[in-house]
């Protein structure tokens, strides 16, 4: 109990301090979860909004793989993306491998995913509802994904909030294409495993109290924007 | 926009069947457009599904639905619906976004769009947020965002239904204006008192048929179909039996 205690004491040391190890570590995973975040909500936020509204030949197969794809796991991911980007394997040429490049891309597959399956849904209750007034103005469905994606914008934000939710606090493929390099891929869950089997406790905990506070921000700004929104947009 | 004409609207033999029931079936109507059109009938009679219909919402499953003999659906209508679904944006967005996708583009469309918020009285609300406003509001912004088009003629289905008799009233006064303007209009109601106040043509739909075509005059004093007569009865129950009607 007593090296709880100490390892506590230290580890709120170390975030007090803004120990630059530390802190590099935080950085380096914000970046990587942002930036993964960013590019899944780029192509998955338009592609469950299509999804929902276009009629298309295999429509509802697209739906159901899009769902099952949300209990992806991640180490598979990590797997595929390892092979893919090894020196080997058909993106081997660009020397990928081990790089924050690797990380973002093996966390974009597994954000993307949960992007598109979530926006999918709420553009698609949405859809029942604009359907006929957006039909009766002359919008087509492919000229309703930006009005419904524009109009869900506090809905989605919250979807947006998961999906990087989901980046920052991903290991197992980050571990297996980032290789958890000191100062090159060393994130803030990688470095946790790491520290934890290391028996160095106070950055361990250091970095999972940070993750932790990371986290309820999140959520917390997605709370406050939802209560924001239907205050002043209905 | 075409200059050619566009009505008459005629439907031949129109049928629909939603969900494998007979909502609609065999109408022939003929609207001109010079008195408004009143679509009349008990819940379930198929109002709404014949306004769809004309404006094209939904696809007939038999008969045909012509503008001036012509299968092809002009672009110059427009539809305010009982619950108008508005965007998470401002009342002047609301309109402006309707006349983007219909080709208005830069300062003409700021200036159709405060100029068609203006004739409803919307004026001063411009920039709040559409979906904060009143019912009220709210519907006149959906005849704010039609009347902009500047449609040759207006579908309106039970505009008046979800409002108390102020909002009631002021929705009425922009109908007429839209029509004194030269738009057709065709509307269903349950409102009798709007129905009457607004004269023009009858069309009574009895369980997906048309029971009766009658000039409004006629219809409230003496309706020619049984079915009328009932649900005028039933609808006005304080309306002293007409001494030409067979009692029920």
């Amino acid at each position: 109990m007593q090296d709880f205690a100490a390892s506590f004491g230290l580890a709120f040391r170390l975030i007090a301090g803004l120990d630059p190890g530390l802190f590099g570590i935080v950085v380096l995973s914000l970046e990587v979860s942002l930036a993964s975040a960013l590019a899944a909500c780029l192509l998955g936020l338009p592609l469950g909004a299509v999804v929902a509204v276009c009629d298309f030949p295999g429509r509802r197969a697209v739906v159901v793989a899009l769902n099952s794809l949300l209990g992806l796991p991640a180490v598979v991911v990590g797997l595929a993306v390892y092979m893919a980007l090894s020196r080997a394997g058909p993106l081997g040429a660009a020397g990928l491998l081990f790089t924050p490049t690797a990380i973002v891309v093996a966390q974009t597959l597994l954000v993307l995913p949960i992007v598109a399956a979530l926006s999918r849904q709420f553009v698609e209750d949405a859809w029942r509802e604009y359907r006929e007034q957006l039909a009766s103005l002359g919008v087509t469905p492919l000229r309703a994904v930006p009005t419904l994606l524009a109009d869900l914008r506090f809905p989605l934000f919250t979807v947006v909030l998961a999906g990087f939710g989901r980046a920052a606090s991903e290991v197992g493929a980050v571990m297996i294409v980032g290789g958890n390099i000191d100062g090159v891929t060393r994130v803030m869950t990688t470095a946790i495993a790491l520290e934890t089997s290391k028996g160095d406790l106070p950055l361990a905990l250091a970095l999972g109290i940070l993750l932790l506070v990371l986290v309820l921000a999140v959520n917390a700004a997605a709370f406050a924007v939802r209560e924001w929104s239907t205050r002043h947009h209905g | 926009m075409a200059s050619a004409p566009l009505l008459p609207l005629e439907a031949r033999g129109l049928g629909a069947r939603l969900g494998g029931h007979l909502a609609l079936h065999g109408v022939d109507l003929r609207i001109d457009g010079a008195l408004p059109t009143v679509v009349l009938g008990a819940n379930g009679a198929g109002k709404s599904v014949l306004l769809r219909l004309l404006h094209g919402l939904i696809a007939p499953t038999a008969g045909q639905v012509l503008w001036n003999g012509s299968l092809a659906r002009p672009r110059a209508q427009a539809m305010v619906f009982q619950r108008p679904v508005l965007l998470r944006r401002s009342a002047l967005a609301n309109v402006e976004y309707a006349l983007a996708v219909n080709g208005i583009a830069g300062d003409e469309r700021e200036r159709r769009a405060r100029d068609a918020l203006e004739r409803v009285g919307l004026g001063p609300l411009a920039g709040r947020p559409a979906r904060v406003l009143s019912g009220g509001e709210q519907q006149r912004l959906a005849l704010a965002r039609a009347w902009s088009l500047r449609p040759r003629i207006l579908f309106l289905d039970e505009p008046t239904a979800s409002l108390d008799p102020g909002a009631s009233a002021e929705v009425e006064r922009v109908i007429g204006e839209i029509r004194a303007a030269g738009t057709a209009i065709v509307l269903t109601t349950h409102h009798l008192g709007l129905a009457q106040r607004l004269g023009g043509e009858i069309v009574f739909l009895h369980e997906g048929r048309v029971a009766e075509m009658t000039p409004s005059a006629t219809f409230f004093t003496a309706p020619r179909s049984r079915e009328a007569e009932r649900f005028l009865t039933g609808e006005l129950p304080w309306k002293p039996r007409s001494p030409e009607s067979p009692s029920a």
